[in-house]
C-alpha cells in the first residue's frame, strides 16, 4: 500500500501527542522511513568526556580559501537564482562565541536539484552551481556565506513528499562533543508541517532554532537578499580551570 | 542557553563533506601507518553505503593536536582529524597512527562521530586499540556482554571496528553530560 502524505500527517500528530516535546530530533522517529533500521534501540550510554574528546580538530587559512564562502563564483557564468547572503553566528551553549572555527555547507541549487548523482529528479542541474562552501568563523564567531536561494525538492519517503527549502550546515565547536551537523531553513515555508524530517524535532520552539530569519540590513541594494542565522551549540566540557593548550 | 537540532545528514552530503584525502591521516604505507577501518551496519545486518565516520585522536605519543592542515594533507603533518565516506559495502577506511594514551594508565582509544541518511543525529563513540590492559570509567561502566562494541581488532594491516546502528551488536552511542543540559 503506497503511504500518503495524510499516513504521514497522523503520524508525526502522533508523535507530537506521545510523550515529551524534545530539544533534540527523535533517532526512533518512523514517519521518516529510513531511520527504522538506523536508529539505535538502546539508550545513549552516558560519560564524562576525556582526552580528545575535551577538544576540536583545529583549521586554519591553509585549510580553507576565502573564495569558497562564496558558492556563486565558483563556475565561469553566474548561476541561476535569488541570490542571498546567510550570515550569522557560532555560539556554544554558555553563549560564547566559537571563533576561527570550520563551518561547511552544502545545498540544491535553485530549481531544487543537487549537484549529485543520486538526485535524477527531473529539474534542471545548473553548470554554474556546485552548491558547496566553506568558511571559518572571525574572533567574533560570525559566519557568512553568499549563495542562491535553494529550491524546495521531491524525495521518495511517501507519495508526493517534498523537503521544504534548506541548506545543511555543519558545525564544530571547541571540543569535539560540540559537533552538530543541521539543516537551516527559510521563514514561513508551507512545507514544514508536512516534512517529517523537521518535524522529528518534536519542540515547537527548538524547531524554530532551525530557520532563519530575513534580516534588511544583510540585503544589498539591487543584489542579494540577507538571511540571519545564528547557530547554539551544546556546551563546552572544558573549565576555565583547563590548560589553553592540550597536554 | 538550548542547542539547536541536529538534522539528518540526508542522501546528498557527499557534495559537501567528503574532501581528498579526508581518510589519511597519513600517505598509506608510510613508516607506521595503519589502516583503521570496518564497516557499518543497520539493524538488519545490512551494508549502510550512506554514512560518515569522522575520528579524532591524539598522536603516538598521546598528545592532543591543535594542528591545521586537515582539510588540505601536506602529506607531512599529522593534525589527528580525519573523515570518510562509507563506500557501496558499507565499508569505510582511514590510513592513520596509532593513538597513544592521553593520561598515563588510561587505555588509547579514536573519538568517533557517526553520520548517515536516515540517522536524524550525529552518535558518538570510542573505538579503543585492541585487548586494553587498563580499563577507564566508560569501559567499566558498559556491561561486559557489550564492551566488546567499543573495542577494535587487529588484522594484518591495522585494527577493525565495525559500527552496528542497531540489531544484537548494537554499539554503545554516547551521551555527554552537556547534552543532557548537565554541567558535570
Amino acid at each position: 500500500m503506497t503511504t500518503t502524505q495524510a499516513d504521514i500527517d497522523r503520524e508525526i500528530s502522533d508523535g507530537q501527542a506521545d510523550g515529551p516535546h524534545e530539544i533534540q530530533p527523535r533517532l526512533d522517529y518512523p514517519p521518516y522511513r529510513s531511520s527504522i533500521l538506523r536508529h539505535p534501540t538502546k539508550a545513549l550510554h552516558p560519560i564524562d568526556p576525556e582526552g580528545v574528546e575535551l577538544w576540536s580538530p583545529c583549521f586554519g587559512h591553509s585549510d580553507v580559501a576565502e573564495a569558497e564562502a562564496d558558492l556563486t563564483i565558483q563556475h565561469a557564468g553566474e548561476p541561476q537564482g535569488s541570490r542571498i547572503v546567510v550570515a550569522g553566528r557560532v555560539l556554544d551553549g554558555d553563549g560564547r562565541p566559537v571563533p576561527h572555527q570550520l563551518v561547511e555547507i552544502w545545498q540544491a541549487n535553485a530549481a531544487g536539484r543537487y549537484a549529485h548523482l543520486r538526485d535524477q529528479h527531473p529539474a534542471p542541474l545548473d553548470p554554474n552551481f556546485t552548491g558547496q562552501g566553506r568558511v571559518l568563523t572571525d574572533a567574533d564567531g560570525y559566519y557568512r556565506f553568499q549563495t542562491i536561494q535553494p529550491g524546495p525538492y521531491p524525495w521518495r519517503n511517501h507519495l508526493n513528499a517534498w523537503r521544504p527549502a534548506h541548506i545543511h550546515f555543519s558545525l564544530f565547536g571547541t571540543d569535539f562533543t560540540q559537533r552538530l551537523i543541521t539543516q537551516m531553513y527559510f521563514p514561513g515555508d508551507p512545507l514544514f508541517a508536512l516534512d517529517p524530517i523537521f518535524q522529528s524535532v518534536t519542540d515547537p520552539k527548538a524547531r524554530e532554532m532551525l530557520i532563519a530569519r530575513y534580516d534588511h540590513d544583510l540585503t544589498s541594494p539591487e543584489y542579494s537578499l540577507g538571511y540571519r542565522w545564528d547557530i547554539v551549540l551544546t556546551g563546552s566540557h572544558r573549565t576555565p580551570l583547563d590548560t589553553e593548550e592540550p597536554s | 542557553m538550548s542547542a539547536a537540532p541536529g538534522q539528518t545528514v540526508g542522501p546528498f552530503f557527499h557534495l559537501g563533506l567528503p574532501y581528498e584525502k579526508g581518510n589519511e591521516l597519513v600517505p598509506p604505507g608510510r613508516a607506521g601507518a595503519i589502516r583503521f577501518h570496518g564497516r557499518v551496519l543497520d539493524g538488519s545486518g545490512v551494508p549502510v553505503p550512506d554514512a560518515m565516520i569522522e575520528i579524532w585522536q591524539a598522536d603516538p605519543d598521546g598528545k592532543i593536536l591543535q594542528q591545521p592542515g586537515s582539510l588540505r594533507r601536506d602529506g607531512w603533518t599529522f593534525t589527528g582529524f580525519g573523515r570518510a565516506a562509507t563506500d557501496a559495502d558499507g565499508h569505510y577506511w582511514f590510513s592513520t597512527l596509532t593513538p597513544g594514551p592521553t593520561e598515563p594508565g588510561k587505555p588509547a582509544f579514536f573519538a568517533i562521530a557517526v553520520f548517515a541518511r536516515g540517522l536524524l543525529d550525529r552518535l558518538f563513540t570510542r573505538a579503543y586499540l585492541p585487548a586494553p590492559t587498563d580499563l577507564d570509567a566508560l569501559l567499566e561502566s558498559v556491561a561486559e556482554d557489550r564492551r566488546g562494541t567499543l573495542i577494535t581488532a587487529a588484522d594484518d594491516s591495522g585494527v577493525v571496528f565495525d559500527i552496528h546502528l542497531q540489531g544484537p551488536h548494537e554499539t554503545v552511542f554516547l551521551s555527554f553530560p552537556r547534552h543532557r543540559g548537565i554541567w558535570a
